[in-house]
């Protein structure tokens, strides 16, 4: 399905590729993509306008921010920015990193808890709301300072869903919720699924590689490579007692707006609420308990759905939100067109037993971790996709996996949702004649 | 703490360290996994918190004795594609320091290290500071807890833990 949320940044006029990069052949049931989306420094620096300018980015989770004057620094979108919560307000405040004197960093440090954020520079310090409080020698200024006007810039739209806290550079954007269309839903079901009370754990993935960002986005959501690029996970899986049988099964759907989810069953536990001999006997009670509440809350349909797939979720353009044998949320930006910065954390329930966190983590550090028994692999294929392309000879991709079926959840769907949302944002600018 | 406090002078300890590091850059996993005692456990925190507890907080690498046979396994193998061909690694090690042996007779280690990692064409160094604790056992030492934090603040020159620090 696709909602056609219009492209905000179109020119007056059609703002359609003559020759598409992406080419969605209903027809024939294939399903293309040029390799130059990969490789292109024009597409590149389109998509730095016309995506990434243009769409709700996650900036973080309200937890990480629980208490007034509670700060975290970050890039969005390759842009320094931070978020604090208010001290008068209790809002959550998103600001453009940068005093609006002579523009240094106001906010230095990644995370911590300040009442006011000084410039270091020329001593300007601004409050938790962004007001400018201090300006030294302001006699300085004959027609004085307009105090109003140079406080912190503040990002141009910032809205919260389930405490994922998201903020776009398109003053004109449509609202959170519109924009989310069916992934909604999804996020309710990650954290409904864990008591509707999550936070993110201490410790932070980040880390970058050399290939395109958009290969990583449908990696994310890929079924298909599982069994093939992970062997050694599932041999693992199976060293410690996992029942590899059943495989995974499921189903792929576009959510609109170029959100999509592949939702299915695999063969590991799920701290919420799958039991697995890997858990220990000691923590059947509790997980059996953790299902019954989610029975009696959500009925037994959505408390199946909640406790036994697993739900691969791509929220368009570039956040992750993976509830598999862990939750993971994980944000991408493109620093060059072959290069990928990821950061990545891990949500889980609040006051959850320590023995299932204990779980979790271990699920989270084997499986998604940099250090753990699959990314590293994912990384590699990533890398090496990058190289091939860069001898030419084969011009596309081939995404047509699952076509002209009800999609599977190896099958490639999730996938050309994104893409089909791409080529509609990045219009003119996706075209084989303007792509180098 | 003085040699004599110990029973071990930190030229022993320096040496046992350097023969793991050889066995880690001979990629001899097998033999490297003989200095682990079967209770072993070997940790990698996070870049921003490098103080991280294995049981509330993520790490990067947490594994106990089975974890780690399993990740020797899945490296000794070719299907671990990020490091199939094996990189070519230099671990060094610097400013070690031995403090008291503990209750448990253990023999806490602290040293600095640098991992060089070489595969294509591309360079890789992670920095930090190793955390050991050794038993001291007829055959000399033996390996109870191993823990490497890095100093680097994140991972994006180096992409992933894929080697053995």
């Amino acid at each position: 399905m696709s909602t056609g949320v219009a492209n905000r940044t179109a020119q007056p006029g059609p703002d359609v590729a003559i020759q598409p990069l992406v080419v969605d052949d209903q027809v024939n049931q294939t399903f293309r993509v040029h390799r130059s989306a990969m490789t292109s420094p024009e597409v590149h620096r389109a998509e730095i306008e016309r995506v990434f300018a243009t769409s709700w980015l996650y900036v973080g989770h309200e937890s990480e921010i629980p208490n007034p004057g509670d700060f975290v620094r970050r890039p969005l979108a390759g842009r320094p920015i931070f978020m604090v919560r208010g001290v008068n307000s209790g809002n959550i405040n998103v600001f453009h990193n940068s005093c609006t004197h002579r523009g240094a960093l106001v906010c230095r440090q990644d995370s911590g808890t300040a009442k006011v954020f000084s410039c270091f520079y020329h001593a300007w310090s601004f409050d938790t709301e962004g007001k400018l409080k201090g300006v030294p020698d302001r006699d300085a200024y004959a027609g004085g300072l307009n105090f109003d006007e140079l406080g912190l810039k503040a990002v141009a739209r910032v809205e919260s869903y389930r405490g994922f806290v998201f903020a776009s550079f398109d003053p004109a954007i449509v609202d959170l919720q519109t924009y989310l269309a069916g992934a909604k839903d999804y996020i309710d079901l990650v954290v409904d699924g864990c008591g509707g009370n999550v936070e993110l754990a201490r410790g932070t993935n980040e880390y970058s590689f050399t290939a395109n960002w958009k290969l990583l986005v449908e990696n994310s959501i890929d079924g298909y490579h599982a069994q093939s690029t992970h062997d050694t996970y599932f041999k693992y899986l199976v060293s410690i007692g996992t029942d590899l049988q059943g495989g995974v099964k499921g189903r792929a759907l576009a959510l609109g707006n170029g959100h999509a989810v592949i939702e299915y069953s695999a063969p590991w536990g799920r701290p919420v609420a799958k039991w697995e001999p890997l858990f220990g006997e000691e923590a059947r009670g509790e997980i059996d308990r953790l299902r019954a509440d989610l029975v009696s809350r959500y009925g037994e349909e959505r408390a199946h759905t909640m406790a036994e797939l697993n739900r691969n979720l791509l929220i368009y353009p570039n956040l992750i939100i993976n509830d598999i044998m862990a939750v993971t949320v994980r944000t991408l930006f493109a620093s060059a067109p072959d290069r990928v910065d990821v950061t990545a954390w891990q949500l889980a329930p609040r006051d959850e037993l320590p023995s299932l966190r204990q779980r979790r983590l271990d699920s989270f550090l084997t499986f998604l971790g940099p250090g753990g028994f699959a990314t590293p692999d994912d990384v590699e294929a990533l890398e090496s996709c990058q190289q091939g392309y860069a001898g030419g000879g084969v011009e596309w991709n081939d995404i047509s996996r699952g076509m002209g079926r009800g999609p599977m959840a190896n099958d490639e769907e999730q996938m050309r949702e994104f893409w089909r949302r791409w080529q509609q944002q990045m219009g003119s600018a996706a075209d084989r004649g303007g792509a180098q | 703490m003085s040699a004599v406090a110990v029973g071990v002078s930190r030229q022993q300890v320096e040496d046992f360290l350097y023969a793991e590091a050889a066995l880690l850059d001979t990629w001899s996993l097998d033999d490297w996994l003989q200095l682990y005692d079967e209770d072993a456990k070997y940790e990698v925190p996070c870049n921003d918190a490098p103080d991280g507890n294995p049981d509330t907080d993520l790490l990067l690498i947490d594994d106990d004795y089975a974890r780690l046979r399993a990740r020797v396994a899945r490296l000794n193998s070719r299907r671990a594609h990020r490091e199939y061909p094996h990189s070519r690694t230099n671990h060094q090690i610097f400013n070690v320091t031995i403090a008291a042996r503990d209750d448990g007779g253990e023999i806490g280690v602290t040293a600095s290290f640098t991992v060089w990692r070489f595969r294509g064409a591309k360079t890789s160094c992670y920095v930090g500071h190793y955390r050991y604790r050794l038993r001291l056992s007829d055959n000399g030492f033996r390996i109870a807890f191993k823990r490497a934090e890095l100093d680097m603040t994140d991972l994006r020159a180096v992409s992933d833990v894929a080697i053995i620090l």
